[in-house]
């Protein structure tokens, strides 16, 4: 499937005012409409090596898969989409090399890195995501966080033990409660939603949300939402601004126009006598 | 370490460190805290302990458990609070002061089955905006107020000349859709223009008669900003 000018996608990193180097990788295909953005985690270089090793795992499996299949199919057992199934399992592939890696390779033990990804295919974005970086979705100039931290925090939040504004204020921001290359095998949450012309979305590392508020970055988008480059350079700024804690990594893109599936014309001719 | 102090009508009882992850509260002896008066419950309370936070649960006890004198079912203990079960209370103490508090380390995993071993039931579907998203920046954020410069654009040109326009919102968009669009940002440091937009590509908004490029360009007093075929003047008050 192709999507050309379909999206306009802008990507990019920076590693903060405090840190000395910069763990996130980030990817984008808007041919293929697809996003990747990996913030990776452990001693030396070991966190741009498992976030590296993501991003580009889920770059290559997608991407050829995309050429050479129809996704518009859905799996009978699971009921899964095309889109989710390959965003999962190349997530899943990605896990198990920085896994292995780190297990043979002194300099990358304990190595790991959160994902998030998206997928448009067919007027929809499949997102799938372990760990802390987000996607939102700014559409008639409202901010909505559309995946939810696999943190700690997070998971009191949603037992009960903080109320969202709490959480603001509580100590265990920075643990997350899953990542890759940790364990054999790690879940992969996986969300669907309808996409419509004119939507923003971004992907961000931590180093952006925990940084700078909701509001401020809705603001930001609303300014310089005709201007990706300004917009993500003016994201990156306010979280610099705010003390650039950790890495920034932002990726957006904007929807040009709708891009519904094109039928095979055995289905069309299908569905003129279903 | 994070520590209970149990008493009772002033008089100091036990202290019980939080050394392991968590301590159940009851009259019967099978409790981490035995307190063994009528008034408490066999199983009345339940401290869990996760890194650095404390958190108190009711276990659906006959006269409830309180903290600070409100009837709480789930609660995030924080220093000095303090627990009433039956006529008994414990006071929590956190021990932060114990070790140096950098609250902004690097990222960590921790394994969700520790987080699981929380006795609590499966979570109900997350409210659906952030979940205190950077909420609690406090006000070092970066659209707080307070010593920031004030300025000021002045219409030099055209029908509107001698029209001002106060900057103070932290973002201000200036020009015209399809012809060109910039905006002023307020930094700590003082304020930069930005080129959003523009009919034709590469067509950027002019300070001192200099294009400003893509970069966000810092304004100063007495500036003059050409925009959509105005001029402006910018001047710090």
């Amino acid at each position: 499937m192709r999507h050309k000018g379909k999206f306009r996608c802008v990507g990019v990193t920076d590693t903060g005012r405090v840190r000395d180097h910069n763990e996130d990788t980030f990817g984008t295909d808007a041919n293929i409409g697809l996003v990747v953005l990996a913030d990776g985690m452990g001693g030396y270089k070991a966190g741009e090596v498992a976030s590296g090793i993501t991003v580009r795992t889920i770059m290559g499996l997608v991407k050829d898969a995309v050429d050479r299949e129809d996704l518009g199919q859905r799996d009978e057992e699971t009921g899964l989409t095309r889109p989710a199934i390959l965003l999962r399992d190349a997530i899943q592939r990605a896990n198990k090399i920085i896994n292995q890696t780190a297990k043979t390779q002194a300099n990358c033990e304990g190595m790991g890195t959160t994902v998030v990804a998206g997928l448009f295919f067919d007027d929809k974005l499949t997102i799938a995501h372990v760990g802390d970086s987000r996607l939102y979705r700014m559409r008639d100039g409202r901010l909505e966080q559309v995946t939810q931290d696999h943190s700690l925090l997070q998971e009191l939040v949603a037992r009960g033990f903080y109320t969202p504004e709490e959480a603001g204020r509580a100590s265990a921001k920075n643990y997350v409660t899953r990542a890759l290359g940790v364990d054999q095998a790690v879940e992969v949450e996986i969300t669907e939603l309808p996409v419509l012309k004119d939507d923003v979305y971004l992907l961000c590392s931590d180093g952006l949300s925990d940084m700078v508020e909701d509001d401020d970055i809705q603001l930001t988008i609303s300014t310089f939402g005709a201007n990706l480059e300004t917009l993500a350079k003016q994201l990156v700024m306010l979280s610099n601004d705010n003390g650039g804690r950790d890495n920034i990594s932002i990726v957006l893109v904007k929807v040009l126009e709708s891009f519904p599936a094109q039928r095979r014309v055995i289905d069309r001719l299908l569905g003129m006598f279903a | 370490m994070a520590r209970l102090v149990l008493s009772l009508d002033g008089q100091v009882l036990a202290e019980y460190n939080m050394s392991k992850e968590r301590y159940t509260v009851g009259r019967l002896p099978d409790n981490d805290i035995r307190i063994d008066n009528p008034a408490v419950s066999g199983h009345h309370a339940l401290v869990i302990n996760i890194l650095n936070d404390s958190f108190l649960e009711d276990l659906n006890s006959t006269n409830g458990t309180y903290v600070n004198g409100k009837i709480i079912k789930k609660h995030a203990l924080q220093d000095d609070d303090v627990i009433t079960v039956g006529h008994h209370t414990l006071r929590f103490v956190d021990g932060e002061g114990d070790e140096p508090a950098d609250e902004f380390e690097k990222t960590m995993v921790i394994s969700s089955r520790d987080a699981a071993r929380m006795a609590v039931p499966p979570p109900p579907p997350p409210p659906p905006q952030a979940a205190g998203a950077g909420a609690g920046m406090g006000p070092q954020g970066a659209f707080a107020n307070g010593a920031l410069p004030k300025a000021k654009l002045q219409v030099l040109s055209g029908q509107f000349a001698g029209r001002e326009l106060e900057l103070v919102k932290t973002l201000t968009t200036l020009g015209r859709p399809g012809v060109q669009v910039a905006a002023i940002t307020r930094r700590a440091d003082g304020f930069y223009i930005v080129h959003v937009e523009s009919g034709t590509e590469g067509d950027f908004p002019q300070v001192n008669g200099a294009p400003i490029g893509p970069q966000a360009r810092k304004l100063h007093d007495n500036d003059v900003v050409q925009l959509a075929g105005v001029k402006m003047g910018f001047f710090v008050n």
